[in-house]
């Protein structure tokens, strides 16, 4: 009951957001819509069980990836926005029945190859993907690769200093 | 599982509706006598002049990028912390640390180098 309500909640939420970034003229309000939107998928992640996911859909997305998309809008010269009256509604209908077309086609070579995946039960899923146990996978048997990711981390960082700082080196 | 997180819903709500609320308040209850300077940018400053999109410093990306790394970091240290406790309880806590430890370390030389570099002067 209390799972039905929040999803529809949150759902509706999403979708009020997603409008709204698709209707707002100025691109930061844009992006201010779409952070409500990410912040409600974060919540229907947590009423899925998947608490970490839902976490890192905060951090990342509506963190990290934010950050992005302002810097984007800030590089990019957005003066002269299209109305919704220029849109090509043909061009939007036949994008929409190509995605429809690709979805069943995908669900219908999946089936007849049979590589959905089974579905758990609810409590086995959300105990396998707490935050909790991947920390012990993380800190164990994958500690190494652990490093990796550091050293990959790293090597972004020059990178980004490399690319603004070039004509100090 | 999800009844553990009513708090965090009560929470998210109190705080949305607490933020609106005040906004929409203010919004209603303050007078608004609206007049030509009032409603300019600067009200007893100088006018604007020419378009705020002109080019900016390269600061701002550098900075920008280097939160995306370090926001990435945080991604792999919440496992971490909230897995302590069991590392803790079932031996191998000085072990976890010394591996996220490492990790630290690593990310610590790229910072090490944005600041060497000046990547965080301000001037």
């Amino acid at each position: 009951m209390l799972e039905t309500f929040l999803f529809f909640l949150f759902a509706i939420v999403a979708v009020v957001g997603a409008l709204g970034m698709l209707i707002a003229r100025n691109p930061v309000s844009s992006a201010l819509w779409m952070i409500m939107t990410l912040f409600s998928i974060a919540c229907l992640y947590i009423t899925l069980n998947a608490e970490f996911i839902g976490v890192i859909q905060v951090l990342v997305y509506a963190g990290a990836i934010m950050v992005l998309f302002l810097f984007v809008i800030m590089l990019l010269n957005l003066e002269s926005m299209p109305s919704l009256g220029d849109l090509d509604w043909r061009k939007v209908v036949a994008f929409a029945l190509g995605i429809a077309v690709l979805a069943q086609l995908l669900v219908v070579i999946s089936l007849k190859l049979d590589v959905m995946p089974e579905p758990v039960a609810i409590a086995e899923a959300a105990d396998a993907t707490s935050a909790t146990n991947i920390g012990i996978a993380l800190l164990t048997e994958h500690s190494f690769s652990l490093e990796i990711i550091g050293v990959l981390l790293l090597a972004a960082t020059v990178g980004a200093v490399m690319l603004a700082k070039k004509r100090f080196v | 599982m999800l009844t553990d997180f009513v708090p965090l819903f009560l929470m998210i709500a109190m705080a949305l509706g607490l933020a609106m609320s005040l906004l929409k308040l203010a919004e209603w209850l303050g007078p608004k006598r609206p007049r030509a300077i009032k409603a300019s940018a600067y009200e007893s400053g100088m006018d604007p002049v020419g378009t705020a999109r002109d080019r900016y410093s390269v600061k701002f990306y550098l900075v920008g990028m280097i939160f995306i790394v370090f926001d990435v970091e945080i991604v792999f240290m919440y496992p971490w912390a909230v897995s302590f406790r069991h590392f803790l309880a079932n031996g191998g806590g000085l072990g976890s640390l010394a591996v996220i430890s490492v990790f630290v370390v690593i990310l610590l030389v790229g910072l090490l180098y944005d600041i060497k570099k000046g990547g965080l002067d301000w001037d």
